[in-house]
């Protein structure tokens, strides 16, 4: 069943030096209950993207459902009703100054007419959902970023939505408080079932918690599909950018290179591991098996939403059959190979 | 010994002009708030890019408040004293003040709202739509609310140039301390008398100033 269905849609800003295209012909699915990241560079169109969503934006062509609705057909009270089942939360938090944690949190209910008695019942449910006991009567600017995160992701929940859309969500926090601010999401999801669209540019985030990927270049979707078979092969030149980001130390590409230099014999390979054979001792098997030596220059395995992804840099040196029979092993292990050659 | 130093200071008359310079002050404050408040929402919620963007509309009044803010004082109470007279009957005493006064304030005090109100972040206005927020309720609980230090700073420098005008339209007639300091202090050479309706000016002014910034810091909690 799906949540959220965009067929063909389109948006062009009219500017006075012409008109710029932000989504240029998107069709997209996402189901109900997922997670769904949409990644892509500042300027790609996410922005623009997830706002034709709730209708912040309406689409120049195309067709944008959202939980049976169709949201860019729809004005004035459907329009307001349809957004109260559709949670938004930002990169800049957007709270109330002028209102206390509590406050802010009951706004939404205020907005969609709940009595006074149920809106501080709602509102305690609330706090205890995102851990902000203790807090509720602080004002925003008494509260640390995870924490106006978190009254955030409490009002964007207050009516019960059906979808949350997290614009840039934890761009603004520092790494220890994006995590924690994920794992609450993904808390949220499994617990309410709730379908999370989110928009980011960092991969980190999408590797996370995301169970499918759609990557933003230019207003189009240049490319989508489960995350993890996004990592194991990323087609575009830009998604494979953005796997480097989490997969690759920043000082692979130089490390290799200086690699390749001193060891002119034998080769370096690229492993990638994905899910179970992650987790086999394969370079044992190789060494046992072959009659190579086989260095490990450089290593990572990052945990997905969906199970582990590793990439491993490894020098393996012997006679040149012997070698590629080695590799010819790997690759029927489910690993994917690739053979480094330098540059020059 | 008061009396020695003050001649010619009669405290009921005193008494009688400061009530005068309150009643005016405090009318036209009152009226410029809430005029100076509605035509300030209007400029911006017409304004690009807001709920109401309307070029046309937004010129217009644009126009209106610049040509009321660009009169000096004194020459649009004399402007408008047809409408005083149609409006009041007389152009004597405070209440007679008051259409110069308002209709001289308000749009002086639109503009402040006016920047006020841009000073709100966006993003407050977006989340607030994103959430099904109608435009009332945007008005009533983000853009007064989020705007509420820098409207209750404006209203006192409005109320501030508020007494200063009471004073210039005392000296036409409407009453007040301005008026006893012309016709009793000035015209009649009694310094002394002058002098006490300054003092009194001043005690008013560094009141509302200090209500101002008391209420401004109390209400800001960013």
């Amino acid at each position: 069943m799906c949540m959220i269905i965009l067929e063909n849609v389109t948006k062009i800003y009219e500017a006075s030096n012409g008109s710029v295209t932000a989504v240029d012909n998107v069709s997209l699915q996402i189901k109900e209950g997922e997670i769904f990241g949409i990644i892509g560079y500042s300027g790609a169109g996410k922005s623009s993207l997830i706002r034709l969503l709730n209708g912040l934006e309406k689409p120049t062509n195309g067709k944008v459902i959202v939980a049976g609705r169709d949201i860019a057909n729809i004005k004035g009270k459907e329009l307001r009703k349809a957004r109260q089942e559709i949670g938004m939360i930002f990169q800049h938090f957007n709270l109330l100054w002028s209102r206390t944690v509590r406050e802010n949190i009951a706004f939404p209910l205020e907005i969609a007419g709940v009595p006074k008695e149920q809106r501080k019942k709602r509102v305690d449910e609330l706090i205890q959902l995102v851990g902000l006991q203790g807090r509720e009567d602080a004002y925003p600017s008494q509260l640390s970023g995870g924490q106006k995160q978190r009254v955030g992701i409490a009002r964007a929940l207050a009516n019960n939505p059906k979808v949350l859309l997290c614009d840039e969500a934890t761009s603004a926090l520092d790494p220890q408080t994006t995590d924690s601010i994920l794992e609450l999401l993904v808390d949220i999801n499994k617990r309410l079932g709730l379908t999370i669209v989110l928009i980011t540019h960092e991969m980190h985030v999408i590797r996370k918690i995301c169970d499918r990927v759609a990557v933003m270049e230019n207003g189009k979707i240049v490319e989508q599909g489960e995350v993890l078979q996004v990592f194991r092969q990323p087609k575009q030149a830009i998604t494979k950018r953005f796997v480097q980001q989490v997969v690759e130390p920043e000082e692979t590409k130089e490390t290799i290179t200086h690699l390749l230099d001193k060891y002119p014999n034998g080769m370096v390979v690229q492993l990638t591991f994905v899910g179970e054979a992650a987790e086999q001792p394969l370079i044992a098997n190789v060494v046992r098996q072959f009659q190579v030596d086989a260095n490990i220059l450089q290593g990572k395995i990052s945990q997905t939403h969906q199970g582990s992804y590793g990439v491993l840099f490894v020098h393996i040196d012997g006679e040149k059959e012997e070698v590629a029979r080695a590799i010819d092993y790997i690759r029927n292990q489910q690993v994917a190979v690739e053979v480094m050659t330098n540059a020059r | 010994m008061l009396a020695n130093l003050l001649p010619n200071v009669e405290w009921d008359m005193i008494w009688a002009a400061t009530v005068e310079t309150l009643y005016m002050t405090g009318i036209a404050v009152v009226a410029t708030f809430i005029l100076g408040t509605i035509l300030g929402l209007l400029l911006f919620l017409t304004s690009k890019g807001n709920l109401w963007e309307n070029r046309l509309a937004n010129m217009i009044i644009a126009a209106v408040v610049n040509i009321f803010r660009s009169i000096p004082f004194i020459i649009l109470i004399i402007l408008l004293i047809p409408l005083t007279k149609w409006m009041v009957g007389t152009m004597l005493g405070a209440n007679a003040a008051l259409p110069a006064l308002i209709i001289g304030a308000a749009p002086f005090y639109a503009r402040m709202v006016e920047i006020a109100l841009r000073e709100i972040d966006k993003g407050v206005i977006e989340a607030a739509k994103a959430m099904g927020a109608s435009t009332a309720t945007i008005i009533w609980k983000v853009l007064l609310p989020e705007s509420l230090p820098a409207l209750v700073s404006g209203i006192t420098v409005t109320a501030i140039a508020l007494v200063g005008y009471t004073a210039m339209a005392g000296v036409v007639g409407a009453g007040g301390l301005g008026n006893l300091a012309y016709l009793e202090g000035f015209q009649r050479n009694h310094n002394d008398v002058t002098f006490v309706a300054t003092v009194l000016v001043l005690i008013i002014v560094f009141v509302i100033q200090f209500i101002g910034d008391f209420v401004t810091s109390k209400i800001d909690k960013r």
